[in-house]
């Protein structure tokens, strides 16, 4: 088990998201950075959509109550405290083993967002499919809500034999997101549209896991067609305009249908840079087409391959006192004597 | 209007037939929901049927795009007919009082007596278009033309679960609690979402029809404790 000693800002549970009940109602949910979660996962020796721990800006402490392994993706200042008391520091990108009563402090967070992901997985039940917390309709996670200190999580069987390390850990992108005109786009004059492409906004203080609300110019709605449309579908990435002109980007805890115009969609190769924004970072968007997207979508998918296949053993953290115990360090020792 | 087709990203595609609350284009939503599921087409998540929409979550480096627009096209033509598994549903509610605390607005704001405003609601029979929003909320429709209220000018912080509540030509009930704007009339015992019906977690369905029938508080009350019970099943409000 993993208890939980402190968690200050609300971190959950999250998987590659709870696929194939939107038409109930239930949201997507699942990690805003697949692809962080996904390195997290390769680092601790698990599968990519492997529920993990998804920690916003100060990240939980936590003791292990058997020994376990950990992987850090993200830009955590994590420390670990031995059952003599003698601290370590845990660097991020690779996977850490932990003894029993050891204590993991993974503080403050540089990249805002980050996964703490544990070998065999976080036993939790699978609800409609998903491990992930949906925590406004009790789904998922741990009792479907966000982590509390005093709760003790089960872990998956089987420990590894190394530990993993990623080299050169993942480059934030820049640049415009790149996006593609809404089903709504119609509901926007053209002066709208030319200050949703040219202009710069900025992620306002209403941020978490449903949506970014942004500032900067209002974005006018044609008169004749007004703020609102009979509710249809909307999906994580789709950028909605309410009446008030400010537009909302939707994340994975978005709802299923919405009764907003839609001007545009953030692209499936750009949704998980969306996880790294933050009240009062600045943003500008840029018109793709379709072809474009998809080819970036693949790109960005070979990418992360590439990425994971780049994990390597970590040398700094074998074993030492059982490569003596098994006598390979004398065999060495042995043949210096012998010349 | 001619079904067409919209970019929902990248990675999904919305299946238009209108732009209105309307049972005729809701039945065309459903019969291609059915089309397209007999396609059994590889790389699709979820197919989210609205009043007036189809949209399907998809894949795109499994499902190539244009081969689902063509599919989706072809589903937009299925005839219209009676969704297959269409259930009636009965749906005990307690109104007014501290359940329904917008009621007495709601008779005042379209002059007629609370009375009036229950027995409207209750006499029309109401087709499910749509679950969405939360899980299992159902959207409703249609309300008499006189019944029309547009939301509340401040949405409340905490609507109550299992809250029966009005705006416009919709009605819907809420499973969880939530903020929301719509008027609360009253409250029912059902469990629109459960996770104990595995098979069916959410109640009601699109294309369902139902109608609320008014209980008293004390009959509330034992509803509401047959179902925390496990006393009421599902099949109790269930017409037959």
């Amino acid at each position: 088990m993993i208890e939980v000693l402190e968690c200050r800002v609300p971190a959950s549970l999250q998987d590659a998201g709870r696929h194939g009940y939107r038409h109930l109602g239930v949201p997507l949910s699942g990690a805003l950075d697949v692809e962080w979660l996904a390195i997290a996962n390769a680092l601790a020796g698990n599968p990519p959509g492997t529920v993990a721990l998804e920690v916003h800006l100060l990240g939980p402490s936590l003791r292990a109550q058997i020994p376990v392994t950990i992987a850090l993706a993200g830009e955590f200042s994590a420390r670990i405290q031995d059952a003599a008391g003698q601290w370590r520091e845990a660097c991020n990108w690779r996977s850490h083993a932990l003894a029993a009563d050891e204590i993991l402090v993974t503080g403050g967070l540089r990249s805002r967002i980050g996964y703490l992901a544990v070998h065999g997985g976080f036993d939790v039940p699978a609800v409609l499919g998903s491990r992930s917390t949906y925590a406004r309709a009790g789904l998922g996670g741990i009792e479907g809500r966000v982590l509390l200190a005093g709760d003790c999580m089960g872990v998956g069987a089987g420990t590894p034999a190394i530990q993993r390390r990623l080299p050169q850990p993942p480059c934030p992108a820049s640049g415009p997101l790149r996006i593609l005109p809404g089903p709504q786009r119609e509901y926007f004059t053209d002066a709208a549209w030319a200050h949703f492409i040219n202009d710069e906004f900025t992620v306002g203080r209403e941020v978490d896991r449903m949506g970014l609300r942004l500032d900067g110019p209002r974005l006018e709605h044609d008169p004749a067609l007004g703020a609102d449309i009979v509710s249809d579908a909307v999906t994580p990435g789709v950028i909605q305009v309410p009446g008030d002109g400010r537009p909302i980007i939707l994340l994975a805890d978005c709802q299923t249908v919405g009764g907003y115009p839609k001007i545009a969609t953030v692209i499936g190769a750009d949704l998980p840079r969306l996880a790294h924004a933050g009240p009062g970072q600045t943003l500008r968007f840029v018109e793709v087409d379709i072809e474009e997207a998809l080819a970036a979508r693949r790109r960005a998918a070979t990418a992360l391959a590439e990425c994971i296949a780049s994990i390597v053993p970590d040398a700094a953290e074998f074993d030492f006192d059982a490569l003596y115990g098994a006598n390979l360090v004398d065999g060495v020792i042995d043949a210096r004597q012998n010349n | 209007m001619k079904p067409r087709i919209l970019a929902l990203g990248d990675g999904a595609l919305t299946l238009e037939f209108g732009n209105r609350i309307d049972q005729a284009l809701n039945a065309k939503v459903m019969a291609a929901r059915d089309a397209l599921a007999a396609m059994k087409l590889e790389g699709i998540s979820d197919v989210v049927p609205t009043y007036r929409s189809l949209t399907v979550h998809f894949d795109p480096l499994l499902l190539d795009r244009e081969v689902l627009i063509a599919q989706l096209l072809q589903a937009a033509q299925a005839p219209a007919g009676k969704a297959a598994l269409a259930t009636r549903w009965n749906i005990p509610v307690v109104f007014g009082g501290e359940f329904g605390p917008d009621l007495a607005d709601v008779a005042r704001a379209t002059g007629r007596s609370e009375a009036a405003v229950i027995e409207a609601i209750c006499a029309t029979e109401l087709r499910v278009f749509l679950i969405g929003f939360l899980p299992g909320f159902p959207y409703l429709g249609e309300l008499p033309e006189w019944l029309r209220l547009p939301r509340r000018t401040t949405p409340r912080t905490a609507v109550p679960a299992n809250s029966l509540a009005i705006a416009g030509a919709q009605a819907a009930v809420y499973p969880w609690a939530s903020p929301g704007g719509w008027h609360l009339l009253g409250r029912t015992p059902v469990r629109l979402f459960d996770l104990a019906d595995a098979a069916r977690p959410a109640l009601l369905a699109p294309g369902d029809t139902l109608r609320f029938a008014p209980v008293g508080r004390d009959e509330f009350e034992c509803l509401a404790a047959d179902v925390a019970a496990g006393k009421a099943g599902r099949k109790e409000w269930q017409v037959a």
